[in-house]
């Protein structure tokens, strides 16, 4: 999968997330969107792994400390567009 | 406290510029009924709200408006990358390039700039919610508003998006809303104030 395949199936889980923890909000004991929000959420860690692996952290944490602060690293993400 | 994700909440990725529309836009940014207001309004409500889940609903809410900050400014950004001089004159984008060239500030699209008085954080869990209800039935209405000038569907796609969260929180504050009045004299919800009176 290319970056930009990859970063879409990361805002399609964070956006299921999103919705799930707005409805947890209100719906603290809702069994079923509790268990979607576990599934999702390990679906999200393995996908945020496998796009820091191929092409720089999303979170700070996901950094390379190796030899250079990758975080720094463009485009940022109000410039990943058609340049 | 915040963490930085590096990367939008949805796709922004516009070819084209076209300042006349980003000045509309940016009201979305720094206007009355807009994105930096509405995650203001929400966070600065928070503390004082009385009840875990509407606590929890504030914060998340606020938290994603930020991120709708983000997704505006970006889309406000892209519209005005590689202008000439004439396109600058010809939209009318020339008076907000000699305040700020082209760089992102918040104002609304009749050029006010941004301003607390633009929200409330009132102390009274039924005023707020209610007031939060409105807020984002007003987003809601600029969102279709911009959609009626836009027609590049690189700009449609994002604002879309953006209209249909003010529809999803509408829905969650009235669950705020009904879980406050849960909590108070069924006879007169306005007998107390629950953030207030003990």
């Amino acid at each position: 999968m290319n970056k930009e395949s990859m970063m879409q199936v990361i805002q399609m889980y964070d956006f299921y997330l999103e919705e799930l923890q707005l409805y947890l909000d209100t719906h603290p004991g809702c069994r079923n969107a509790l268990d979607m929000f576990s599934k999702y959420q390990d679906l999200r860690k393995a996908a945020y792994e496998a796009y820091a692996a191929n092409f720089g952290p999303i979170v700070l944490s996901q950094t390379d400390t190796s030899h250079h602060f990758n975080w720094v690293d463009g485009p940022w993400p109000w410039e990943r567009s058609t340049d | 406290m915040w963490n930085y994700e590096k990367k939008l909440q949805y796709p922004v990725t516009i070819k084209n510029p076209n300042p006349k529309l980003a000045q509309l836009i940016i009201t979305q940014l720094g206007g009355p009924d807009g994105e930096l207001g509405a995650s203001l309004r929400y966070l600065n409500q928070r503390y004082t709200m009385p009840d875990d889940k509407v606590k929890g609903l504030l914060t998340d809410i606020g938290t994603e408006e930020l991120a709708h900050v983000e997704m505006i400014s970006a889309i406000v950004y892209q519209l005005t990358r590689n202008m000439s001089l004439e396109e600058i004159q010809k939209s009318g984008f020339d008076a907000y390039f000699v305040d700020h060239t082209t760089a992102v500030y918040p104002i609304a699209a009749s050029g006010s700039p941004f301003t607390a008085t633009y929200f409330q954080s009132k102390g009274d869990s039924i005023t707020d919610l209610v007031e939060n209800l409105a807020a984002e039935q007003k987003a809601r209405t600029t969102y279709d508003n911009i959609l009626r000038f836009a027609d590049d569907p690189d700009v449609r796609d994002p604002i879309k998006f953006l209209r249909a969260r003010e529809i999803v929180h509408f829905q969650r504050f009235g669950e705020g809303l009904r879980i406050v009045q849960e909590s108070m004299a069924s006879k007169n919800f306005y007998a107390t104030n629950p953030q207030f009176d003990k």
